[in-house]
């Protein structure tokens, strides 16, 4: 079975076509780094693997479902197994490190109760149980910030922050990472060590990450393989191995 | 002129001068016309006179006299305010406060709850969800809208007189303020933070409650802190149609031409609402202090 199987996906906005006919499939324990110029439907694409956006035709299979098929319940139970880390980190800024780590784990509260509510006691650090609170002091060690687990997010540097956002996706003990350029925000020092940090964790995990990223160089380091869209279209797949940074440069023209 | 840094008498560039005013259309030309028409009908229709203020001197005389009596006749005159007086009016003070509290409390919450129901896309985007949203915004929209006296009035005919008619109405009134505001500040908080709790299986509830509501937190605290400070002042004027509380005293002083002793209660008056801006003006000051420091 394969991570990620998509077939002839577009995705277009009204007269404008963001994504056309792309095609590829990812197997598991891959790390993918996906380029492309600004505007080239990097994001859209992995907003199309979670539904945030909904594809205009083609299909995507997610270990082996058909998730444009899922309705409502079923898709919130895919999503609950796909982490994701955002440019922008989106913690909540007001609340402790412990608490955004423990909003990773809502969606399991869902899984296993049919209750409307079930996922109340995660809102807050305050009323989780401690089997979470455990779970989460423990995923906050793997990013090396257990220290600061009551502070706020919004007193964070923006390299610990976006290991907050890791942390957070590791709580749903995910089967596959989605992040929209991870450190884009971060200076080149603390980029470097959340990419590894993230390379790493999930190898070991054997977690499927697909990233993507304007650095070709962390393409190349962090990608088994690396994918380019330009104008929408699919324009380059292969191993990193076999890739020179020309080419991938290539890509920005 | 001709050896000054620049020569204004070259003729040949003048023409370019900017004009000093901009054209009007002539749409806004009516509009203003309208605007000056519109100050003059109204002044004639409220009434307003200098004539009117100046005739009224001895009338005003009349009231500052009896309001303000010298200090020799205090004491022996038939208004003079007794400890038991001082305990009473002291009581319904009290009262005002308290029907202004809990009034302002209930409407904090039950405003929360329309707020949540009646902000866009907050707890979903489908077609009933809408129609909720809509009908929730015309019912918090009719609760702002009607005066509060107005709804004093209803509630004293619904249950009667006294403090607790007074309190539905700073109730509703409330609900009415902080249901608006409660809403804007939490459609304007920055909602990729509750996209991400969403995008990873939490449910839109989930999201609201996890991170919206924490992070539009001091908005929310200082609006009630407002809805508080408006509550204590409405909550004085409701005496007069018999919604409980000091103002009822007020408005009986008033009708028995007891002015001195009406001074006494808005001195009074004065007091709590003073007291309680400053310490809402202050706890308003502390929240968005610590808010700043954080960022």
């Amino acid at each position: 079975m394969n991570a990620i199987e998509v077939n002839h996906l577009s995705k277009s906005y009204a007269d404008f076509e963001v994504l056309r006919d792309i095609s590829f499939t990812i197997g598991v324990g891959e790390s993918i780094a996906i380029i492309g110029s600004n505007g080239a439907g990097k994001s859209t694409l992995l907003k199309c693997l979670t539904r945030i956006t909904e594809p205009s035709q083609g299909s995507i299979n997610i270990f082996g479902d058909p998730i444009l098929k899922f309705r409502t319940g079923a898709l919130r139970r895919m999503r609950s197994s796909i982490g994701v880390v955002f440019q922008k980190h989106n913690l909540v800024p007001r609340l402790s490190v412990l608490t955004n780590v423990i909003h990773g784990d809502i969606g399991r509260l869902h899984n296993v109760s049919k209750f409307p509510l079930a996922g109340i006691r995660n809102w807050g650090q305050i009323s989780a149980s401690n089997r979470t609170r455990k779970k989460a002091m423990e995923a906050l060690e793997m990013v090396s910030l257990s220290h600061l687990a009551l502070q706020r997010a919004d007193t964070l540097s923006g390299g610990q922050s976006q290991r907050v956002a890791i942390a957070r996706a590791l709580m749903q003990e995910p089967n596959m990472i989605l992040a929209d350029e991870p450190v884009a925000s971060l200076d080149p020092v603390a980029a470097n060590e959340v990419m590894s940090l993230f390379y790493d964790l999930c190898k070991n995990k054997n977690i499927t990450l697909i990233f993507t990223s304007h650095n070709v160089e962390h393409a190349l380091e962090y990608g088994n393989k690396v994918l380019a869209i330009k104008n929408g279209r699919l324009s380059l797949f292969k191993d990193s191995n076999s890739i020179e940074i020309k080419t991938l440069q290539a890509e920005y023209d | 002129m001709t050896d000054g840094l620049i020569d204004i008498d070259k003729k040949s560039e003048l023409n370019n001068l900017p004009r000093r005013y901009k054209k009007i259309s002539i749409t806004r030309y009516f509009i203003y016309l309208a605007l000056i028409v519109m100050v003059i009908w109204s002044f004639q229709g409220s009434q307003f006179s200098f004539e009117g203020l100046l005739d009224s001197t001895q009338y005003f005389k009349r009231f500052l006299g009896e309001a303000f009596p010298s200090i020799g006749i205090l004491g022996e005159n038939e208004h003079s305010i007794t400890w038991k007086d001082t305990f009473r009016y002291t009581r319904e003070l009290i009262e005002t406060f308290q029907m202004a509290f809990t009034g302002t409390l209930l409407g904090i919450i039950f405003g929360f709850i329309l707020a949540l129901l009646s902000s866009k896309g907050l707890l979903g985007n489908s077609r009933p969800m809408r129609l909720v949203q809509e009908t929730v915004k015309a019912l918090i929209l009719l609760f702002r809208t009607v005066p509060d006296l107005v709804w004093a009035i209803i509630f004293v005919m619904l249950v009667g007189l006294g403090a607790f008619a007074g309190t539905l109405t700073i109730m509703v009134d409330t609900i009415g303020f902080c249901g608006r505001f409660f809403a804007e500040e939490m459609e304007d908080v920055d909602k990729s933070p509750a996209d991400a709790l969403e995008s990873c299986g939490a449910t839109k509830l989930d999201a609201t409650f996890a991170a919206v509501v924490p992070a539009a937190m001091p908005g929310l605290i200082t609006t009630s802190l407002f809805a508080f400070e408006k509550a204590i002042r409405g909550s004085v004027i409701l005496g007069l149609v018999g919604a409980g509380g000091i103002g009822m005293s007020l408005n009986a002083l008033f009708n028995w031409m007891a002015y001195d002793r009406a001074m006494v209660i808005i001195g009074m008056i004065f007091a709590l609402i003073f007291v309680v801006e400053q310490v809402s003006q202050y706890l308003r000051r502390k929240v968005t202090q610590n808010e700043e420091k954080r960022i």
